[in-house]
């Protein structure tokens, strides 16, 4: 199966403002009983999107005016905590195709690659700009564009960057590794018998 | 050239450079249990792929067990789905499954080391980010996604960017009533929760020299609360020894060749490290969180701090929301701060020698009347021995109620659940908004001992105090 090439994302945007959003926060820990992915969407900042009898909070997910939106922009430090694969699951199945942030935590930013959604980094003032363009304009069209490094707005454009190795993956379509680590299968095999404590 | 264990661990599994330039690692020990994994077999399936060498998978089951009283079917329907789709996995695939029947269920981060599959110089995954834990023996070890699980399952191997290497020495000796859980408290408190972020750390130092396995597992398991992926300690005879005759380690002949082989990953002398950081130990207290991350502590002779002492408006932004969310007053001790419900367990500290250590001072004491206390051993392993030693019976007497094994109330992903905003000492490893299973539930971080001082006093305690601990 050939992946996408993803080298550009073009869509409306939100900010969730904020720094150190955990993974608890993104999805409570309750909602990952399930046994596949289907309908975290649903779940997504929950806590702080829904009260206690599931009506809306006042959160920027629950606006109207953002609602469609597939580029998520945030803080410092996002997505730190649990592994849980949950939390860009649920984030993807929402409809987003994009994080904009300030930084990410390290196993976030490896699973949200794996599944192809494109976590760039960008300044805190540059994210500012972006987002007060939204408020302004919650239409607005924003490209991401991973290939030049650059996040562009109406007539604006900001840096926005991605490590070297999760930029390629996804520009080349290499973001699922599953086919090219089947390639080195044999090889693995033959390392682990190298390997005392691997033997059957 | 002399080199780290990170180094001589990543080169020994390196099998080869991927086109965008991460490594293809060789992962020679998979952990799995029941809430990251099954999609990960889903896709296993969907591919059409096998389990490439189910021989090195180990599985149990830990976040949605009851631990009141473990009986199937599990009450809640999805979390008996949970525990029969693994069984199902397991069983298909040729997973050795350390179900409940079998006596050596538990955390899984608890399960590894006791039965002697986490050992030095091996690399481990787990679909759980505090498999940084089994970096206590000297493995490199970290937590993965769900689709990485799949990686592994079907090829044994994942794709991986190279980590740097911070060394973390904790010179001298730690006063009495500080204990390992407030070493890694300190120590993210002094790094803060992203200082991590890219590195491994490596524990060392006269703290970590004398520490007991256990105690080295309880520090390396909130590495990622730091931001580090993993977290190791050199492996010494501390760790040989803690090894020795258990179920999965090597034995005989092979015995001698291991630990040979041991030795030689240890880091070596003069090896360069990317960063390098000493903390004295005298100056780590007994220490609380008071926020919503557990960069959030404090010393427990401190005062909660208010947004006006803040350095930077980031700063500021983080300890008012924390404030609020806590409704804890600025500028206030946190000593006296009552609590509602102490929890002692959970893959940080839920070790034999974390309920031997406050059994020794709950002896004789009473739960505060209205507080909710329980423990909860972290494997059948540690509650079989518990009720051996007598020391569930100390518990009990106390007013705890005594549980069986699971992650409980670390993340209330089974009937363990905080209720409104209740507030919890907790010897678990977060604190973040909701994360004790509501929404408005609070969370306070301390050692085992703090909590017990917490939970007999009602309140916030100095441990110390309450215990009358001799210096």
């Amino acid at each position: 199966m050939a992946l996408a090439k993803i080298s550009s994302i073009t869509g409306r945007g939100v900010y969730v403002p904020g720094n150190d959003i955990d993974t608890d926060r993104i999805i409570p820990a309750r909602y990952l009983k399930c046994v596949t992915f289907d309908g975290l969407g649903e779940f997504l900042f929950y806590d702080v999107r829904k009260n206690a009898d599931g009506t809306d909070k006042p959160h920027p997910l629950n606006d109207p005016k953002y609602q469609g939106a597939t580029i998520l922009l945030s803080g410092a430090n996002f997505g730190c905590g649990s592994s849980r694969e949950h939390a860009p699951q649920a984030i993807q199945k929402f409809g987003f195709k994009a994080i904009l942030a300030e930084g990410y935590a390290e196993i976030f930013f490896g699973n949200c690659t794996t599944l192809g959604m494109p976590c760039l980094t960008a300044k805190r003032e540059d994210i500012a700009a972006v987002a007060a363009a939204i408020e302004a304009n919650p239409a607005l069209e924003i490209t991401v564009d991973l290939a030049a490094g650059r996040v562009r707005f109406g007539s604006h454009a900001i840096a926005a960057t991605l490590r070297e190795g999760a930029r390629d993956a996804l520009i080349h379509g290499r973001w699922d590794p599953i086919g090219e680590l089947a390639d080195g299968l044999p090889a693995a095999q033959a390392l682990a018998a190298k390997l005392p404590y691997m033997a059957i | 050239m002399p080199k780290s264990l990170f180094e001589k661990v990543w080169s020994a599994h390196a099998v080869r450079e991927l086109a965008n330039g991460q490594t293809q690692l060789l992962i020679g020990t998979h952990l799995i249990h029941e809430v990251t994994s099954p999609q990960a077999f889903g896709m296993l399936r969907d591919l059409g792929l096998k389990v490439a060498m189910p021989h090195r998978t180990f599985a149990t089951v830990d976040h949605i067990v009851p631990t009141d009283r473990f009986a199937e079917p599990f009450a809640d329907p999805m979390a008996d789905a949970m525990i029969k789709e693994l069984r199902r996995n397991c069983a298909q695939f040729g997973i050795t499954f350390f179900d409940r029947s079998t006596g050596k269920q538990g955390i899984v981060h608890i399960v590894g080391p006791e039965q002697g599959i986490t050992q030095p110089g091996t690399t481990i995954a787990c679909g759980d980010s505090h498999t940084s834990t089994h970096g206590a023996f000297g493995a490199v070890a970290f937590g993965i996604g769900t689709t990485q699980i799949r990686d592994l399952l079907a090829t044994q191997t994942m794709a991986l960017e190279r980590l740097k290497v911070r060394r973390i020495n904790v010179t001298g000796k730690l006063r009495p009533g500080v204990y390992a859980k407030d070493v890694i408290l300190h120590i993210i408190r002094t790094l803060g929760v992203n200082g991590g972020t890219g590195f491994a750390y490596e524990y060392g130092g006269e703290v970590f020299d004398r520490f007991s396995m256990e105690e080295r597992m309880t520090v390396c398991n909130m590495s990622i609360e730091g931001g580090a992926r993993a977290g190791y300690v050199n492996p010494d005879e501390t760790t040989f020894a803690y090894l020795k005759g258990r179920p999965y380690a090597p034995k005989a002949a092979a015995w001698d060749a291991a630990v040979a082989g041991w030795k030689a990953t240890a880091s070596d002398p003069g090896c360069a490290y990317d960063d390098v950081v000493t903390i004295d130990a005298a100056d780590i207290a007994p220490t609380v969180t008071w926020g919503i991350n557990p960069g959030q502590g404090i010393a427990i002779t401190e005062n909660v701090p208010s947004a006006d002492r803040a350095v930077t408006a980031d700063e500021k932004a983080s300890i008012e929301e924390a404030l609020a969310y806590m409704k804890l007053k600025p500028g206030s001790p946190i000593k006296g701060t009552k609590i509602d419900v102490a929890f002692l367990g959970s893959c940080t500290n839920g070790r034999l020698s974390d309920f031997q250590e406050v059994a020794k001072y709950l002896k004789g004491r009473k739960v505060a009347p209205g507080i909710k206390a329980i423990a909860v051993p972290g494997s059948q392993g540690v509650g079989k021995i518990c009720i051996e030693l007598g020391i569930d019976k100390v518990f009990r007497d106390a007013g705890f109620e005594w549980r069986e094994a699971g992650c409980s109330m670390c993340l209330a992903m089974n009937p363990d659940k905080l209720i409104g905003d209740q507030i919890c000492a907790s010897s678990s490893n977060r604190n973040f908004k909701g994360r004790q299973g509501s929404s408005t539930g609070r969370t306070l971080l301390m050692s085992p001992l703090m909590v017990a001082a917490a939970a007999v006093s009602g309140a916030v305690s100095d441990a110390r105090e309450v215990f009358s601990v001799k210096s």
